[in-house]
């Protein structure tokens, strides 16, 4: 499944959910955003059935930037039953998303 | 455009590399920061170097310069703030921009300035790098700027521009600060916050702010690429300068000492040849 693109009720209604969730936050602006975008995409397709990958536009969705303190994008946040449980700040490779995400599911 | 290989730095190594990628037919970018920031450029006399001695060292890099520009050098002027592998292909960002290659040469100099307390743990959290990237993120915030780098005036009017409330931090005021960015003193900083940034501790007390721009003349290779294995506060490099990561070489000042031209401006050239061989490899190893 490709990954969500969240509003700000999207957003609530799915980090709530029983099953972890991966979000990225991002702007058409910022050029690391879009180099990682495929890369969300894979764990999207990697993590089907076990992770929910979702992708917030800080710039449509400010306030969920500055509620989960986003102050530089790419940030990448795994959220567990509603809280949020390990973050990854830039543009990094596959294998870091992939790490922190086994260690909480 | 995937190029042959990205070279990261424009003192005498990298433009030493970049003008031999070029004669082994490989396409490369040289990312560098701006010339007058290359610190080869205010040495007063440089005696040393085979053939020519006595020039000063701008006269040097001029000569290096306009060499690997009628040698069709292309270049980036910019800082390099993160470095991502994946797959076969390497990115830098630069700025707001990506740029891909399948190789990358690092010469990046010496790494100048010390990290700040604070810093690492609120990197992301406050603590940016790029005033281009996340200064949108600021817009009627609290910022710093913490100027450690010549254009560092220039980020600051963009982030103020942008409505960030800036206050400029430097040991000296920059004769291009704008009058309407009020600026501090300070040599000594400290950031500080719990989960995120919420002032700057200096020697004249505490700043509140809610983001930090600290802006060097370059960030060190191994923050760049973590993993990079060091020797001795340098890049671990073996004899083709191939470094720990592989399809990474580096030449010049970073790889240690003796930090001379005539030994980066070799080492720059072996490095080129390093690549083409590492490239030939890789693609055979594909067919």
């Amino acid at each position: 499944m490709a990954a969500l693109h969240l509003n700000e009720e999207g957003f609530f209604k799915l980090v709530e959910s029983e099953k972890p969730v991966l979000v990225d936050f991002w702007a058409d602006w910022c050029g690391p955003c879009k180099m990682l975008a495929p890369v969300i995409e894979e764990l999207a397709a990697q993590y089907e059935g076990k992770v929910t990958v979702g992708k917030v536009n800080v710039d449509e969705v400010p306030d969920l930037a500055v509620r989960y303190g986003v102050m530089s994008i790419p940030t990448v946040i795994l959220f567990v039953k509603g809280n949020e449980v390990d973050r990854l700040v830039g543009l990094m490779d596959k294998e870091r998303f992939r790490l922190m995400v086994d260690a909480h599911i | 455009m995937v190029y042959d290989c990205l070279i990261l730095g424009g003192g005498p190594a990298g433009l030493s590399a970049a003008v031999q990628c070029g004669a082994l037919g490989l396409r490369a970018l040289l990312i560098g920061n701006p010339s007058g920031q290359n610190p080869l450029g205010r040495a007063e006399r440089v005696e040393n170097y085979l053939g020519l001695p006595g020039l000063t060292g701008g006269e040097l890099l001029d000569a290096f310069q306009r060499h690997a520009a009628e040698r069709g050098v292309q270049t980036v002027t910019g800082r390099a703030i993160a470095a991502m592998a994946y797959g076969d292909i390497f990115a830098l960002t630069v700025g707001s921009e990506v740029y891909q290659g399948e190789s990358v040469i690092l010469a990046t100099g010496v790494a100048r300035g010390r990290v700040f307390p604070g810093e690492a743990r609120l990197l992301g959290r406050g603590v940016s790098y790029c005033a281009v990237c996340d200064g949108m993120l600021y817009r009627g915030r609290e910022v710093v700027v913490v100027g450690l780098a010549q254009d560092a005036a220039e980020e600051a009017a963009f982030l103020a521009g942008l409505g960030c409330q800036v206050t400029f931090l430097a040991p000296e005021r920059p004769a291009d600060l704008s009058p309407a960015i009020p600026y501090k003193k300070a040599q000594r900083l400290e950031i500080l916050g719990e989960d995120r940034v919420t002032a700057v501790g200096t020697e004249g007390g505490q700043i509140p702010c809610q983001g930090v721009f600290l802006l060097r003349e370059a960030v060190a290779p191994a923050a760049l690429f973590p993993g990079l294995a060091l020797e001795g506060g340098y890049l671990r490099v073996d004899r083709d300068l191939a470094t720990s990561l592989p399809g990474v070489y580096a030449c010049g000042d970073c790889t240690g000492p003796p930090l001379q031209i005539a030994k980066a401006v070799g080492e720059g050239q072996r490095a080129a040849h390093s690549v083409k061989n590492w490239l030939e490899r890789q693609r055979n190893s594909k067919k």
